[in-house]
């Protein structure tokens, strides 16, 4: 059999149904489900008198209009409140789990899909939402859908799909301290543009990103999406089975022994090959700050905002205008000297415990800068924040004077009433720097979480290798 | 869903590249549990002021694009969140076709889903018909999905490619869940020689603050 890549393996071992002429029909392993995109699938499922087929491969959380602050109080946001009902309703009408706001598992999504082992190698996994994407670090497929694949995937548990294209990321060499998983993927969307992936499966590899723990590989597979293409995943090493083991939803003794002899063999076979290949010398990588309206407008620390001049393409040219004038940056202004009103360590990208590890260890001892209005902390998910508690950094974070919240996406999106105001500008570690992303007219700079503290400290942006970052992860 | 075969009307320049899935409906509007209403908050940033009065600078309010239900897009359209409420309030605002050089993904299939049909034509041949549009008030296209011919009243046809299985449920408005319910048995087969569980092995989900009522 010729050689199969890790994307491969997973979509034969799930195709249902193939007929000449029409997509794959592809079998779910997992459907994860939010409060946000959900209620008009199971609205549909219901008009049609449909049943979901299998509630015992659906689990739901709420998520996305989450308050962070305290849940008992009423849930004043009529329409959110509405969203809750209409997910817990639903949930109890067929039968799906569901995490809800009051639960100790509860979380952002593609937190809780991983942190509770729901999320499994060789898997194929969905989500209405399309950091789905985050799942692929386990050595799984996972996307993003719609909310009518929503219902199509209760329905039937199955997607109709067309194969996509792969692309080999390979990141080598040794990745230099206060360089980060998050200044990875910045710098291959930097490089391939936010639709450069699309049509494709990324799949990262190289000794770089080996040397990833579990957590930071989530970040990369995260943001897969914001270069355009749905899916990102690595193979399954040590490190995935370690991370696994003992998981709440991960088999236990003989079968996890059984299960990662399985899991070995879904690696790439030698000689696979791809529909494009990207090398990156890790070890030439600086930290990444983003100065414009999308992700791939981003630059090095030590960099300057561009001028739009610069552009060879009058497309490029004509957005990094818009751009800059959107973000209020004139061109030539060096990153370090742009000012921060916001900082928000958070968001399903960054806001596990590794990342609050990180982040706690830059700002210990130290105090948030005065020109810094707020600076939250917020974990994403309430086992990350017993975790935290547990490890003192709760305590780090407020002695610094950030607010340390309840699991949520919170700022990422403002969905509940963590909201950039408009005008002023964040230090970021989600995913998004889109207009009005945070809130309208708000300004997003993404870095990572080491990143984001820093410039919290000396409120405008820092060279994080500049500092003693030994022991910060 | 509704089908697409044919359709002639008013066409909207919309000129900028990589315009992403918040732009077409902001967070504040994803909290609705309908697919109808949302064409009021399409592209709601850049077409209101303070108070929903419309903002006179957006293409999408010049008097001679009121009624338009040809969208002509750049490159990369629809990127970012894979939010449905994005393709629901282009339909409800009026759109039935869209025509850009490129989409992503996500949004790309969430068109199909809804009876809109994206056309996907080269940046050249983009260019030329947004400066037709913008040149000649009143611009009309026609989208034919039967023939996949673009066509105006001057006699410019651009035949375009869409793949033939999605050209054929939009062409019907087939139920796509219906159709994949036909393969019901091959699916229990599946199920069968692939037996997909989630059991868990520990205590999850206590409750760690009581709901208030």
């Amino acid at each position: 059999m010729a050689p199969q890549t890790l994307y491969e393996k997973i979509w034969n071992a799930h195709v249902v149904r193939e007929v000449p002429g029409q997509p794959s029909l592809i079998y779910i392993d997992r459907h994860l489900i939010h409060e946000g995109t959900s209620p008009q699938a199971f609205a549909g499922l219901k008009a049609a008198g449909r049943k979901v087929r299998r509630p015992d491969l659906t689990f739901a959380v709420m998520d996305h209009s989450v308050s962070t602050k305290n849940r008992l109080l009423p849930v004043l946001d009529a329409d959110a409140r509405g969203q809750f009902e209409a997910l817990e309703r639903n949930c109890k009408e067929t039968g799906v789990r569901l995490f809800d706001m009051h639960s100790r598992n509860q979380g952002i999504v593609h937190i809780i899909g991983p942190e509770l082992g729901i999320t499994q190698p060789g898997q194929t996994i969905v989500c209405g939402d399309s950091h789905t994407s985050t799942h692929g670090a386990v050595g799984a497929l996972a996307f993003g859908i719609g909310t009518s694949e929503i219902e199509h995937v209760l329905a039937t548990q199955c997607l109709s799909q067309a194969k996509s294209k792969t692309g080999l990321i390979r990141f080598n060499g040794k990745r230099p301290k206060g360089v980060t998983s998050k200044d990875f993927i910045l710098t291959l969307i930097g490089k391939i543009g936010i639709a450069g992936g699309t049509g494709y499966v990324f799949e990262y590899a190289g000794d770089a990103v080996r040397a990833l723990s579990l957590e930071a590989r989530m970040t990369m597979c995260n943001m897969t999406i914001e270069g355009g293409a749905r899916a990102g995943m690595m193979a399954p090493d040590e490190t995935t089975f370690k991370y696994l083991e003992g998981k709440p939803f991960v088999p236990r003794g003989k079968e996890f022994q059984e299960a990662v002899e399985h899991w070995k063999a879904l690696a790439s076979d030698p000689g696979a090959t791809y529909d494009f290949v990207v090398d990156i010398d890790a070890s030439k990588l600086a930290p990444q700050v983003t100065w414009g309206t999308n992700p791939g407008m981003v630059t090095d620390v030590t960099s300057r905002v561009p001028d739009p001049n610069s552009f060879s393409d009058p497309v490029d040219k004509k957005a990094a205008e818009r751009a800059l004038v959107y973000m209020d940056l004139k061109p030539g202004t060096p990153i370090t000297d742009i000012l921060v009103d916001r900082v928000f360590i958070g968001s399903c990208t960054n806001s596990r415990i590794e990342d609050l590890r990180a982040a706690a260890h830059v700002i210990a001892g130290k105090h948030v800068a005065k020109s810094v209005k707020q600076a939250l902390a917020v974990p994403g998910s309430r086992v990350v924040k017993v975790q935290a508690e547990k490890e003192g950094l709760d305590k780090i974070f407020l002695d610094a004077g950030f607010e340390w919240r309840d699991a949520g996406c919170s700022m990422c999106i403002g969905m509940n009433d963590d909201v950039l105001p408009s005008g002023e500008r964040s230090a970021s570690t989600s995913n998004r720097n889109f207009e009005g992303r945070q809130g309208k007219g708000s300004r997003t700079h993404l870095v990572s979480p080491m990143m984001a503290a820093a410039a919290a400290i000396e409120g405008h942006f820092v060279d994080i290798r500049k500092w003693d970052v030994n022991g910060a992860e | 869903m509704q089908a697409f075969v044919k359709h002639t009307g008013l066409v909207a320049p919309m000129d900028r590249v990589n315009v992403d899935t918040d732009q077409m409906v902001p967070k504040q509007f994803l909290k609705l549990q309908t697919r109808e209403g949302f064409g009021r908050t399409l592209f709601y940033d850049w077409r209101y002021l303070p108070g929903e009065a419309l903002n006179p600078e957006f293409p999408l309010n010049f008097p001679r694009y009121r009624g338009a239900s040809v969208l002509l897009a750049r490159a990369n359209f629809g990127c970012g969140s894979s939010r449905e409420h994005a393709p629901w309030a282009i339909l409800d605002y009026g759109f039935r076709a869209i025509i850009a050089p490129s989409y992503a993904d996500i949004f790309y299939n969430n068109c199909f889903k809804n009876g809109i049909l994206p056309v996907t034509l080269s940046d050249a041949q983009v260019d030329d018909l947004f400066k037709r549009a913008e040149k000649q008030e009143g611009y009309r296209l026609t989208v034919d999905l039967q023939d996949q011919v673009v066509s105006d009243e001057s006699g410019l046809r651009i035949p375009f490619e869409i793949d033939p299985f999605r050209r054929d449920c939009l062409l019907k408005g087939l139920d796509d869940i219906g159709l994949t319910l036909e393969h019901e048995p091959h699916i229990s087969a599946y199920e069968k020689s692939n037996p997909k569980s989630a059991p868990m092995y520990e205590a999850v989900d206590v409750k760690i603050a009581a709901p208030q009522t």
